[in-house]
């Protein structure tokens, strides 16, 4: 009887860690969103060995570029990260990102904001790869009055500030549908089931049947072919959503690969010192319990 | 890590056995001494500051007979135009005369002798030396009076060596790459 | 144990030279090689061991960051980003010290379990325990400053919430409130100082440590069997025996915490705290860190905001007068047949007000359930279960432990730690 409740105890102990463990991951969805997803053919960055594909960092990038960008800033990135081992545009040539052709050329497609040291008037000059991203508004007020209220958050660390991560920037992407019937939508405003909200208020059918999601100001920003690949991927609505994701996911924690290999090793190394110390350990105390 | 008295705990092969208590002693110093290396290399310079570790210079900002002091690496840099009385004083000087002795030829770009860019920090305790100042029409530095010529070498004073001369480079006829 | 006398002895010279002039290495050797420790601890009693190395390891990484972090408003969000992605090996440090606060309240958490069902804090071991208790509320307190420094949205908005909890004390809340502020709200002036206490607190607590391992060395360790150290048979010396074990408890929990700070390094955070601080718009969930949950949660329990801040604090406090409520002559739980159950509750109880912390107090704990009205709130909702769980809180340390203690019938205790381990032989052969 005893032995049983010990052996109940016991487990009754491991169980309470584990719980412990899964009740420390936050476990709520912001509102009623829908719950993001990865594109079909899945993410090549996601599980413990997974790294990024340089060519879809690379298309990825362009849709930033030439669509995120009109309204986003990236301010946290420089653009010699572009060129850093892991990153879109990585050349071993060039072990110093500063020196890589590719990314000068496109820091030099930016201005920032500069201070001309003979006249001490705030000027603007083409970007090297060690400045970092402009801002796209000189301030907040400046970017809500150009988007109609809203301020676009800045896309650096978008994938780690969203519960998701690159799944809900991919999920939001291709999630626009039309307004359900019977929710009203303010005008400059767009429905879209994965974002965060609260649609009660605005909802005028069945109560028990309010429709997941929120909001937006961004209208949907990519259609088919919106922009042009240079390795001649078809340029998808599904294409173009999956390749930003992932852009953002590695510019979010440009460490990642690096991350997830080094704790593969270290984990080698624990469980092998863990068995090498448990041997010790038995023949230690062998008889002495 | 840890030596077991003999007396305990004894079974088993007694080779074997203390094998496996080094084996372990020995995994725990390992994993130690792998923790040590980030440890210590987050203090050498962050990517980001290795970044600016070049700068470019546009050289028409200088004029004849003057220096411009930009910031590189957080240290001041000297870009001075030289006139061709002060590059023929620098290319004049017998090497037997310099306390750390280097030809003037070696410390400009051939073809661009006006141009002397130079590191603004004495080799004596890192101060900055003064433009124009001293006995030998170069730098003077006001800490424990250093005298440089027009070339940057150190002519009197207590700084053991010649100011530092950058890595550059021309990228055109008035632009430079330092670093 | 006090009376064991120091066996230390002095080989070299230099040895002798320094024992008789400062004698630290007489009290290492007695303290952690030739020290006493009884034969039948198991795998709870290595936390002890994994807490010392989780203070190391956040003062160590805590340190390292301090040398890169700027506490400014409009810098510190940017200066940890810059931590992240461009010091060498900052991505890793600073995973490892955002992850290792979680993993140092999990092992904190076990092991003031562990010290509850074993008995661990009654007499003579009341100080021990109560200098614990003081590292715990430490930790707190730290671990909350700690979380404000990044200043993302969740850092900004817990800072402004638990500072007025300070602010429901009568009269005097307020002024206290603009003073722990250092202005009329959380602003630069707060988190300079948060700064400043973050790092301080974390050596106050190292200099606790200390007093409650010097408790620790006067008293002895407890065991499982909850009987005192009789004879020489009842123990081991520390070192090997005790150091392979707990290095073996180490070498796992490193394992546990690697598997976070490499492969699931934010799954402990809140992605809101990765959004810079904006003081006119709040999260839509202000939640704390996972380990601050179950307080939390006994906080909005009650409806009165002054009420709930004294419930909170009294949960913590309750702790520190836990030697003098248990009425039992016995100490470990194995030898307590009805006590052990609620304290089987005690535990779910505990993960179930973790959990009630992160909902919304209004939402349903089962949907669709038909509910009615009870008081201030439904009767289906979060805000009773939190109700309920808070009250069994209360009453597990304030009317079980006492009650309990005189009436149950505890199981025959051995007469030493030797025959406990002969006893637990037997069983298994038997089994």
């Amino acid at each position: 009887m005893s032995a049983i409740m010990t052996k109940g105890l016991k487990a009754l102990g491991l169980a309470a860690i584990a719980a412990t463990l899964a009740l420390s991951a936050p476990a709520f969805a912001a509102g009623g969103a829908k719950h993001p997803h990865a594109p079909k053919e899945g993410f090549s960055f996601e599980g413990p060995f997974g790294t990024f594909d340089q060519g879809q960092l690379q298309r990825g990038y362009k849709v930033f570029r030439e669509v995120c960008s009109n309204c986003h800033s990236a301010t946290l990135m420089s653009f010699r990260n572009l060129g850093q081992k892991g990153g879109p545009f990585y050349d071993e040539k060039y072990k110093n990102p500063n020196d890589n052709p590719i990314v000068k050329q496109i820091a030099s497609e930016f201005e920032v904001p500069d201070v001309d040291t003979d006249t001490g008037d705030a000027i603007t000059r083409p970007a090297t790869p060690s400045d970092h991203f402009p801002a796209k508004f000189a301030n907040t007020y400046a970017a809500a009055a150009s988007n109609g209220g809203a301020i676009p958050p800045d896309l650096s660390v978008i994938t780690k500030a969203r519960h998701g991560g690159a799944r809900y920037v991919y999920s939001l992407l291709t999630g626009y549908v039309g307004t359900p019937k019977g929710l009203t939508v303010n005008e400059g405003q767009h429905y879209n089931p994965y974002m965060a909200g609260d649609l009660h208020s605005a909802w005028k059918g069945d109560p028990k049947h309010v429709p997941p999601g929120g909001v937006l100001a961004m209208a949907p920003p990519l259609k088919d072919d919106l922009v042009t690949y240079d390795d001649g991927t078809k340029a998808t609505t599904h294409q173009m959503a999956a390749d930003v994701a992932a852009f953002l996911e590695w510019a979010g924690d440009p460490h990642a690969t690096l991350r997830k290999k080094t704790g593969v090793g270290v984990l080698i190394y624990l469980l092998l010192f863990a068995g090498v110390t448990y041997a010790a350990y038995r023949k230690l105390w062998h008889g002495k319990h | 890590m840890s030596e077991p008295a003999t007396d305990h705990g004894g079974h088993g092969d007694p080779n074997r056995r203390d094998f496996i208590y080094i084996a372990a002693g020995a995994a725990a110093v390992g994993a130690v001494a792998m923790v040590i290396p980030p440890l210590v290399d987050q203090m050498n310079p962050a990517a980001d500051t290795l970044a600016l570790a070049s700068t470019e210079f546009d050289l028409s900002k200088v004029q004849e007979g003057m220096q411009v002091v930009i910031k590189w690496r957080g240290k001041p840099l000297f870009v001075r135009y030289r006139t061709p009385k002060e590059i023929k004083e620098a290319q004049d000087v017998k090497l037997t005369d310099l306390k750390d002795p280097q030809a003037d030829a070696d410390r400009v770009k051939k073809g661009k002798e006006q141009y002397l860019i130079l590191v603004g920090s004495c080799t004596h305790l890192g101060c900055v030396p003064t433009f124009g100042a001293g006995d030998y029409g170069g730098w003077f530095c006001p800490c424990h009076g250093s005298h440089y010529d027009t070339s940057g070498r150190i002519r009197k004073g207590p700084a053991p060596l010649n100011l530092a001369v950058p890595d550059f480079q021309f990228l055109s006829d008035t632009k430079v790459k330092i670093g | 144990m006090s009376d064991h006398p120091s066996t230390y002895e002095p080989k070299t010279g230099v040895e002798k030279w320094l024992d008789q002039r400062l004698p630290i290495v007489r009290l290492a050797y007695d303290s952690f090689v030739d020290y006493p420790t009884p034969r039948n601890l198991n795998y709870w009693w290595t936390f002890g061991g994994i807490l010392s190395v989780c203070l190391m390891i956040q003062i160590v990484t805590g340190i390292i960051l301090a040398m890169h972090y700027t506490a400014h408003i409009d810098l510190a969000f940017n200066s940890v980003e810059r931590i992240m992605r461009d010091v060498n090996y900052g991505w890793l440090i600073r995973y490892v010290h955002a992850n290792g606060a979680s993993m140092f309240f999990f092992a904190v958490f076990v092991h003031m379990f562990r010290g509850l069902y074993y008995g661990s804090y009654k007499a003579p071991r009341e100080v021990l325990w109560i200098l614990g208790c003081l590292i715990f509320f430490l930790m707190i307190a730290t671990a909350f400053m700690g979380y404000v420094l990044p200043w993302g949205q969740m850092s900004f908005h817990g800072a402004v919430v638990i500072t007025n909890l300070i602010g429901s004390i009568p009269v005097i809340g307020g002024p206290i409130l603009t003073w722990l502020q250092g202005g009329f709200a959380v602003d630069q002036a707060t988190l300079n100082r948060f700064f400043s206490l973050h790092y301080l607190l974390p050596f106050v607590i190292a200099g606790v440590v200390i007093l409650h391992i010097w408790a620790l060395h006067v008293v002895g360790q407890n065991n499982p069997a909850g009987v005192d150290i009789k004879s020489k048979e009842d123990t081991v010396p520390f070192t090997p025996y005790a150091t392979v074990k707990d290095g073996l408890g180490i070498i796992f929990f490193l394992i546990l915490f690697s598997i976070f700070v490499f492969f699931m390094p934010n799954a402990l955070g809140h992605a809101d705290n990765y959004i810079p601080a904006n003081p006119l718009v709040t999260p839509a969930h202000i939640v704390p860190e996972w380990y601050l949950l179950p307080f939390y949660a006994i906080l909005r329990a009650i409806p009165d905001k002054f009420g709930g801040v004294i419930a909170m604090f009294g949960a913590i406090a309750v702790l520190f007068v836990l030697p003098w409520l248990d009425t039992s002559k016995v100490r470990s739980m194995r030898y307590r047949p009805v006590m052990r159950w609620f304290f089987v509750i005690f535990v779910v109880v505990c993960l179930g007000l973790g959990w009630c912390g992160a909902q919304l107090p209004d939402a349903p704990v089962v949907p669709g359930l038909p509910s009615f009205t009870l008081l201030d709130g439904e009767f289906n909702s979060y805000l009773w279960l939190t109700r309920a769980l808070t009250l069994y809180y209360f009453a597990f340390f304030l009317l079980i432990m006492p009650w309990v203690g005189l009436k149950e019938d505890p199981l025959p205790v051995p007469a030493s730690i030797s025959e406990a381990i002969l006893a637990e032989h037997a069983k298994k052969k038997g089994a």
